[in-house]
């Protein structure tokens, strides 16, 4: 069955420097420097990679940082806490426009 | 809650014998492609054939008896397997110790203190004044039986460093691997190693644990982890200890079943065939180490052992072995060996680059 996603496709990530090598060099290069041990640890890092890949739902990405997640030591649960933290942002971002909302009913009735 | 599981012996599953899971291992996909194959990834790395560096560690497998069944367990240990080394057999390791020189006996199994003769080995061993005398303790054992109760006590007599598998700071992980309740008991054994003195910083009794992977993932930086494992240990249940140790599981027995079961055998091969670290293949723990099988056979490692692969050398056993031979001997590899040279490295102490 032919499908937009190949899971055999996260593989070739590195091959976008086909069609234009300079600008995928300094890509990956900074990818590799933002996920290194800083400020915040390479663990934590995952962790905020798995929430945003809910966030913005790509299958590479979830793919991808469910296996780094796990290899960076957290566990089911950590994981699953910061797919909530994705959650409560997504779902509170819909919800707090509710006072827009209310702002404007207010505005047209008595 | 995790299945019981037994040993792949018990169970007369193909995986139980070595020529069969070299056989999976060599008719991989990977393997067929000579760039794969580890013997041409050390050739690139110069360091084909493998060499030793010398005789530093003695390791011995007691036996192949034990009181749990790990899900991912290389030795396919069990209650159920009677493979126990002898006096006999011992009395031989004693000899070899002295022969070769080495400064650490590493003892393992199975539970290694399962076997009757246990006691009487560690106080012959420690009779030689060797630098450090490693004993891996499944930790449930001590709580196994009133007769082991006693095993912190035994092991602060002699000095003993004490190795313990605890895969996670939690009991759904610990459990998983190493069987229902596990965990708990793992937890009371280290509380009773710490009342004697193990794993504080003043007392030079020295308790490392062990973290590998539940499943077909590999190991996080140890020392990250240690950090995370040291937090959690100490505010969740006030349990102390040195180092952690952070190893890669070798894709052979109850874990290569687990892998062809689970279909993440290919994969989790290709992980560990992209991952191989030149620095760590050149550190890999059988540069520096020989292990004795519980009837006295010499292997590289415990994991050739398990493979049945022994020292390539003509004399190849306790009784008649030649230091000069083991010292300029190659050592016996083949794709499993993948699984010591990914990422970190991995060995029986932990991260090797």
């Amino acid at each position: 069955m032919k499908t937009y996603y190949n899971p055999e496709d996260l593989k070739k990530f590195g091959n976008i420097a086909e069609f234009e090598k300079n600008l995928a060099n300094k890509f990956f290069s900074y990818y590799g420097e933002v996920f290194k041990d800083g400020a915040l640890t390479a663990r934590e890092k995952s962790l905020i990679a798995l929430a945003v890949a809910h966030a913005i739902q790509c299958p590479y990405c979830i793919d991808a940082y469910s296996v780094d997640a796990l290899e960076k030591g957290c566990d089911e649960a950590q994981m699953m806490e910061a797919v909530h933290v994705t959650a409560a942002i997504r779902g509170g971002a819909s919800l707090v426009h509710g006072v827009q909302m209310m702002n404007k009913v207010k505005e047209l009735t008595m | 809650m995790s299945e019981a599981i037994k040993s792949l012996r018990s169970r007369q599953n193909a995986l139980a014998d070595s020529f069969f899971q070299l056989e999976v291992l060599s008719k991989t996909t990977h393997s067929h492609d000579d760039q794969a194959s580890f013997a041409s990834k050390l050739r690139m790395s110069n360091l084909f054939p493998l060499k030793p560096t010398g005789i530093e560690i003695f390791q011995i497998n007691v036996g192949k008896m034990c009181n749990q069944v790990c899900k991912h367990c290389h030795v396919d240990a069990g209650p159920d397997r009677k493979e126990i080394m002898s006096r006999e057999t011992m009395k031989l390791c004693l000899e070899g110790i002295k022969k070769t020189g080495a400064h650490t006996v590493d003892l393992t199994g199975g539970a290694p203190e399962m076997n009757p003769d246990f006691r009487w080995f560690v106080e012959e061993i420690s009779k030689l004044g060797v630098e450090k005398i490693i004993v891996r303790c499944n930790l449930t054992i001590i709580l196994a039986n009133k007769k082991y109760h006693n095993l912190p006590e035994f092991f602060k007599t002699h000095r003993i460093e004490v190795v313990s598998s605890l895969p996670y700071f939690n009991a759904i992980r610990t459990d998983a691997q190493r069987g229902d309740g596990v965990f708990e008991k793992s937890i009371k054994a280290l509380q009773m190693l710490n009342e004697v003195g193990y794993g504080k910083s003043d007392t030079g009794l020295i308790l490392n644990l062990v973290y590998n992977p539940s499943g077909a993932f590999l190991p996080p930086s140890q020392s990250a982890l240690e950090v995370e494992f040291k937090n959690k240990l100490k505010s969740n249940y006030n349990v102390d200890f040195n180092s952690l140790f952070s190893i890669t599981n070798l894709p052979i027995s109850r874990f290569l079943e687990y892998l062809i079961d689970s279909n993440n055998y290919d994969a989790y091969m290709a992980k560990l065939i992209e991952a191989y670290n030149p620095s760590a293949a050149a550190n890999v723990m059988c540069r520096n180490t020989i292990s004795i099988g519980w009837d006295g056979w010499i292997y590289d490692c415990d994991f050739n052992q398990m493979l049945d692969l022994k020292v390539n050398t003509k004399h190849n056993h306790l009784s008649d072995f030649v230091n000069e031979e083991l010292l300029n001997r190659s050592i016996v590899i083949n794709q499993h060996c993948y699984g010591c040279t990914a990422g970190a490295g991995s060995s029986c102490g932990g991260t090797i680059s």
